[in-house]
C-alpha cells in the first residue's frame, strides 16, 4: 500500500489573522464596558473598577455572560459591540 | 468539473465493457460482431484478457482505470457516449435495451432475450481499495478531503507529526485506501455532516470522522461508536468547548452500552479503564483527534487545562451489563434495553475506593460516601457530577441486598451530609471552603442527580473507582446517544 497520499484530517480552514482594533490614545469621552463572565467574585472586582472609573468621571456600562463555561451568546456580544467603546473582561477568579 | 469521459478520452458512440471470465460476456460475443458489422462506432473494453473477444480488437482495461471512471458494476455493460457524456447504459444482456441503445434491430437472434451479467472486476475487494486510492490521486473520488502529497523521502508518520495532526503519539497514516475501508463501517454517506465541532465550529463530515478514526487506529466496525461520540460531545449540553477551555482536569470519557460493545470487543472487565484493548484505546482517541483536528481544540490554545489528565489521550470503556446488579446506564438514561449507546462525561482521572471489609450494602455505601467527600476538596459541596464504577465484587453486595440504584443514591447522599461549620471558608484552619452562608445547617456533598453508577471491572478486587466530573457548576452535563449504523 502506498502512503504517499494522506487525507487531510483537519477542517481545512485557513486561519484569518486580523489586526487588533486600534487602541484609543485616551479614555476621555469613551464609554467603558465591563464584562462579567459570571466567575465567582468577578463582580466584586469589576464593581470596584466601576467605582474607580466613575470617580474619574467615566461612563461605565455593565455586561454579563450567563455562564463562564460557554461562549458569550450572540445578544451579549452584540450588546458589547454596540454599547461601548472599550471593554474590560474579568477572565478568572 | 471535468467529466470522466473527457478525462479518460472515451470515444463517442457505443462502449461495451466485458471480461472473458463472465459467461454472459462470452455469450454475447456474436452480438458485438453484429454491432461492428452494422457500422455502429463500437469500442470494446476488456477487463481481464486483452485478447477477448477474439478478432474484435478490444482495448485493454485490465488496469481498470476506464471501468472505475465509468462506475462499472456489472459486465457486460453497454453505454452510449454523446458529447463526452454517458447518455444511456444497460447492464447484462437484454436484447430490447441493447437494440434501443445501439439503434440496431434483430440482435442476437439465437440468444435468450435476457441474461444477467457478472460483477465488474472493479468491485473485487482486493482491487477496489487500490483503485479508489488511485482515483483520489486523479481527483476522481467520492472523498472530498484535501489530498496531501508527501515527498519521496518523507516518513508518513513523521509527516503527520509535523503537520500537527497527532496527539503526541504516532498516528496511522490516513491513506485513501484506509479511509475508504473505514467508511465501510457505516451506512452513512461520506459527505453527511455529523456535528459542528467547537472551538472552530467546523462542520465535521462522516469522512473527516473516518480519517481521524484511521489515525487513531480504529477498525471500521468501531466507526459508528466514534460517530455517536462526536455527536454527543458536540451538543450544547455536553459543551465540549467549555470542557476544553477550562483550566480544570477534565476530558471526554465514553461509556458504551448495548450489543455493539461486545460485538466490537470493547473491554468491560479486567483492566477496563486501562490499556491493552484496541477498541477501548482507539475509540476514545479518535474522538480526541476529531476535537483536535476538525474542531481545532489544541492544548495551550483553546485547551487551557492547567494539568489535564492521562485520560485525555483516550478514555472509553463498556459497561458489564451481564454481571450488573442494575439496569444499564443507557437504559436508566432513557434508551430501550438492547439499544447500543454511548454516554459521554467530562471526566477527571479515576481514583480508587478501597473497601475489603464491608459485607453489607450499608457499610459499603458508607465507604463510598466517605471517599466521595474528597472530590475536588473535602470542604466543597455540590460542585459536580460523579461516575462511580462499581466492581463485580462490590456490586454483588447490592444485588444480595436488593438495592436499586435509587436506593444507593439516597444512602450516599444521606451519608455524605456535612455540617456547615466544618466546611465554611476558614474552618479547620483551611481558607478554602463554602461561603459563610453555609455555616448553619448540614449540606450534601452531592445531590442524587449528581451520581451515576456503572458496573465494570475484573471479577477479583474489592475496589471501585470514582471518576469525578467538572466543577463547572453545570457547565457540562452527561449526554447519551444511540449508536446507529
Amino acid at each position: 500500500m502506498t502512503e504517499r497520499i494522506l487525507l487531510d484530517p483537519t477542517n481545512e480552514r485557513v486561519r484569518a489573522r486580523r489586526p487588533r482594533a486600534a487602541r484609543p490614545s485616551s479614555l476621555e469621552g469613551k464609554v467603558i464596558g465591563l464584562l462579567d463572565i459570571s466567575k465567582p467574585r468577578g463582580d466584586v472586582f469589576l464593581g470596584r473598577l466601576a467605582e474607580l472609573l466613575e470617580a474619574r468621571g467615566h461612563r461605565v456600562v455593565r455586561f454579563r455572560k450567563p455562564t463562564y463555561t460557554k461562549p458569550a451568546p450572540p445578544d451579549v456580544r452584540r450588546a458589547v459591540r454596540e454599547g461601548c467603546d472599550v471593554v474590560v473582561e474579568g477572565l478568572a477568579d | 468539473m471535468t467529466t470522466p469521459a473527457v478525462r479518460f478520452g472515451l470515444p463517442e458512440g457505443v462502449i461495451a465493457v466485458v471480461k472473458r471470465e463472465c459467461p454472459t460476456c462470452r455469450l454475447i460475443v456474436p452480438v458485438l460482431g453484429e454491432l461492428r458489422a452494422a457500422g455502429v462506432p463500437l469500442t470494446i473494453l476488456t477487463q481481464d484478457d486483452p485478447d477477448f473477444p477474439p478478432g474484435l480488437s478490444p482495448l485493454d482495461d485490465s488496469a481498470l482505470a476506464a471501468s472505475w471512471s465509468l462506475r462499472i458494476e456489472t459486465v457486460p455493460t453497454l453505454l452510449r457516449v454523446e458529447d463526452h457524456r454517458v447518455a444511456d447504459r444497460t447492464e447484462g444482456w437484454q436484447r430490447d435495451a441493447w437494440e434501443r441503445l445501439s439503434g440496431v434491430r434483430g440482435l442476437g437472434a439465437g440468444l435468450p432475450p435476457h441474461r444477467p451479467g457478472c460483477g465488474s472486476r472493479t468491485l473485487d475487494p482486493a482491487l477496489a481499495e487500490a483503485l479508489a486510492a488511485r482515483a483520489v490521486e486523479a481527483g476522481d473520488s467520492p472523498l472530498r478531503a484535501r489530498p496531501v502529497a508527501l515527498g519521496e523521502l518523507e516518513d508518513p508518520i513523521e509527516a503527520a507529526f509535523a503537520r500537527g495532526w497527532s496527539d503526541g503519539l504516532p498516528v496511522v497514516p490516513p491513506t485513501p485506501a484506509r479511509v475508504l475501508r473505514m467508511l465501510e463501517g457505516t451506512t452513512r454517506p461520506p459527505d453527511a455532516v455529523v456535528a459542528v465541532v467547537p472551538p472552530d465550529y467546523a462542520e465535521c463530515t462522516v469522512e473527516k470522522v473516518a480519517i481521524n478514526a484511521v489515525m487513531a487506529g480504529c477498525l471500521p466496525e468501531y466507526l459508528p461508536v466514534v460517530i455517536a461520540a462526536v455527536e454527543a460531545a458536540c451538543t450544547d449540553a455536553f459543551n465540549v468547548h467549555g470542557v476544553l477551555a477550562t483550566t480544570y482536569f477534565v476530558g471526554p470519557m465514553i461509556i458504551v452500552n448495548g450489543p455493539i460493545a461486545r460485538a466490537i470487543g470493547l473491554n468491560s472487565g479486567t483492566n477496563a479503564l486501562g490499556q491493552g484493548t484496541r477498541a477501548n484505546a482507539t475509540i476514545g482517541r479518535a474522538l480526541q483527534l476529531v476535537i483536535r483536528n476538525v474542531g481545532g481544540g489544541r492544548p495551550g490554545e483553546v485547551d487551557r487545562a492547567m494539568l489535564g489528565q492521562p485520560g485525555k489521550y483516550t478514555f472509553c470503556f463498556a459497561e458489564d451489563e451481564a454481571g450488573s446488579p442494575w439496569e444499564p446506564l443507557s437504559v436508566e438514561r432513557g434508551l430501550a434495553r438492547g439499544t447500543s449507546a454511548v454516554t459521554i462525561f467530562a471526566a477527571e482521572a479515576p481514583r480508587a475506593v478501597v473497601d475489603q471489609r464491608s459485607r453489607t450494602a450499608e457499610s459499603l455505601a458508607g465507604s463510598y460516601a466517605a471517599c466521595l467527600r474528597t472530590v475536588a476538596h473535602p470542604k466543597l459541596v455540590g460542585g459536580c457530577d460523579v461516575v462511580l464504577v462499581v466492581s463485580p465484587e462490590h456490586g454483588r453486595l447490592f444485588r444480595a441486598a436488593e438495592w436499586s440504584k435509587t436506593r444507593l443514591r439516597e444512602e450516599i447522599v444521606r451519608r455524605s451530609m456535612l455540617p456547615g461549620a466544618e466546611i465554611v471558608q476558614g474552618a479547620g484552619g483551611v481558607a478554602e471552603g463554602m461561603p459563610e452562608t453555609f455555616r448553619d445547617g448540614t449540606w450534601p456533598k452531592f445531590t442524587a442527580e449528581n451520581l451515576l453508577f456503572v458496573h465494570a471491572g475484573g471479577t477479583a478486587g474489592l475496589f471501585s473507582a470514582i471518576i469525578a466530573g467538572w466543577i463547572g457548576r453545570g457547565g457540562s452535563q452527561p449526554v447519551t446517544r444511540e449508536v446507529k449504523p
